[in-house]
């Protein structure tokens, strides 16, 4: 491990690999991550990997859209040689009821606005995409055909393979213990194999990324807590796209090799960092999916698991600095959806710590957002 | 016997030709290999090929099998039927 850095990045997850491929491949040098356990141990290699530009903010239908455009072309501007099996198959979204199908429509007048390619479905049409929904069950949807879902592990080691090349150092298995300081400035990070001299640190650390802001004297206004998921054998294609619904609190996707994924929030889970699998997920899991996807019912579960989401006070990720401490930043609170957000994560930050103009305006990702005043926009399109 | 023809995993399809390269590029522990490869992610869980990584590993890494460690376990042992929960779930 190097003894001095220019950058150091907590978190070897989507987050922390795309900003480290990020900032190399605008020239950066000496950065190191620091993972204390192995790549996409945490929340990434946890998740669904959806990808979905039908949001009902601004913000994150505009994050949404760009890192879909980059998703598309992922392998070659990476040149990975596995397979980050993007299934652009779309994600039909299901409204329940009339109170429902008034939001999407607003939220799609909004999507098309950004250039999105969202539409509203009647009932019908909605079971043309996908045979075996329950037409009991559906009012109507909303469709987009460019939304999507990834390999989670392989799409992070895309990033990770692109930036070892870039000259990335990557540590595993090594813990951040505590962030040195010295009149408001970042002097070192000290981790259970050593110290590193440095005077950036970002925080990409997920679920414990309230805990790493602590090291450092930074509160932020994020907590964790677990959500379930679970996986059944592989069969041949027989969906297309995610199917999600906000009213059953399901989203169920086939990945291209052929297993089912799904998985349901839990609004009484309380805040933690265990990650754990319960028998009552699995009671609601298997009912929900029995009522909206009957056929689904037939497929044998094979593993359940849980992982962190770190949430926000508006259900949009923080990106940014901070203005208490010099060379400190984050990018963190994803509440549930960091993943799809990853390569704007990543172009974003690094932009702003390298001192150049960002793609995009970033007030509304930033810390000082939570100051006070009322909030803008909360995302409430969430699972 | 050439490794392309050892089968370790039968769930997911790998060679121990798989394993020796995913070791040559550094992926030393089984959760990492789980991930990259699928191996012992199917529906057998990795009763059938665990051992057989984790000896892999040990022989490869030159370490003793027991400083290897296994992968994490998760539920179920063996695949159910959705319908199955709900059913019980429903009677309960
Ligand atoms: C069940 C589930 C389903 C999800 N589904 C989706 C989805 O469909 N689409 C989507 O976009 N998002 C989804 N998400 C959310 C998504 O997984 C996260 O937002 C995203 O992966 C966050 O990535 P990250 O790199 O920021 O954090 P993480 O992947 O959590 O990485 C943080 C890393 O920091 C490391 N770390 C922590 N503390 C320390 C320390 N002290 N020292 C060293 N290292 C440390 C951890 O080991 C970890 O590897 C889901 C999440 C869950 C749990």
């Amino acid at each position: 491990m190097k003894s001095k850095a220019d950058y150091v990045i907590i978190g070897g997850g989507i987050s922390g690999c795309s900003i480290a491929y990020n900032l190399a491949m605008q020239g950066a040098k000496n950065i190191v991550v620091i993972d204390k356990s192995y790549m996409t141990s945490g929340a990434t290699g946890r998740c669904g990997a959806g990808v979905r530009q039908q949001w009902g903010t601004k913000m994150n239908c505009l994050l949404a859209k760009k890192s879909v455009e980059f998703f598309e072309n992922a392998k070659e501007i990476l040149q990975y040689e596995g397979d980050i099996e993007f299934k652009q198959e779309g994600y039909l979204i299901i409204a329940s009821n009339e109170n429902e199908a008034e939001q999407f429509k607003k939220n799609v007048a909004l999507q098309n606005d950004l250039g999105i390619p969202s539409k509203v479905l009647t009932k019908e049409e909605a079971l043309e995409i996908v045979p075996h929904l329950n037409p009991e069950q559906v009012h109507s949807a909303t469709f987009c055909h460019t939304d999507g879902h990834l390999n989670p592990f392989t799409m992070t080691d895309a990033y990770y393979h692109a930036a070892k090349r870039l000259g990335v150092e990557f540590n595993f298995y090594t813990e951040v213990l505590d962030i040195e300081t010295k009149a408001g400035k970042i002097t070192a990070v000290s981790t259970d194999k050593g110290k590193i001299k440095t005077n950036v640190v970002v925080n990409a650390a997920g679920g414990w990324s309230k805990e790493i802001g602590a090291l450092a004297g930074v509160e932020l206004p994020v907590y964790s807590r677990n959500h379930e998921i679970l996986v059944t054998e592989p069969v041949e294609k027989m969906q297309g796209p995610m199917v999600i619904s906000f009213s059953h609190n399901i989203y169920c996707q086939q990945t291209p090799h052929g297993a089912f994924i799904m998985g349901r929030g839990d609004k009484d889970e309380p805040k933690s960092h265990t990650m754990r699998s319960t028998w009552q997920f699995l009671d609601k899991m298997s009912s929900t999916v029995c009522k909206l996807l009957p056929k689904i019912g037939e497929l044998r579960v094979i593993r359940q698991w849980g992982g962190l989401y770190n949430m926000s006070p508006d259900h949009q990720p923080i990106i940014g600095g901070t203005k208490d401490l010099e060379g400190f930043y984050m990018a963190c609170g994803f509440s549930g959806h960091g993943f799809m957000l990853a390569p704007m994560t990543g172009l974003l930050l690094s932009e702003l710590i390298l001192g150049k103009t960002p793609s995009m305006p970033m007030e509304n990702l930033s810390l000082e957002r939570f100051e006070g005043q009322d909030l803008d926009e909360i995302e409430t399109s969430v699972v | 016997m050439d490794p392309k023809n050892v089968i370790i995993c039968r769930c997911s399809d790998v060679t121990l030709e798989d394993l020796l390269e995913l070791f040559k590029e550094g992926y030393s522990t089984f959760e990492e290999l789980k991930r990259i490869k699928r191996v012992g992610m199917g529906p057998c869980q990795a009763n059938t090929c665990g051992k057989m990584v984790q000896w892999e590993i040990a022989k490869y890494f030159n370490k003793p099998l027991e400083e290897v460690p296994f992968h994490n376990m998760r539920p179920f042992t063996m695949g159910v039927k959705l319908k199955s929960i709900k059913e019980q779930a429903d009677e309960e």
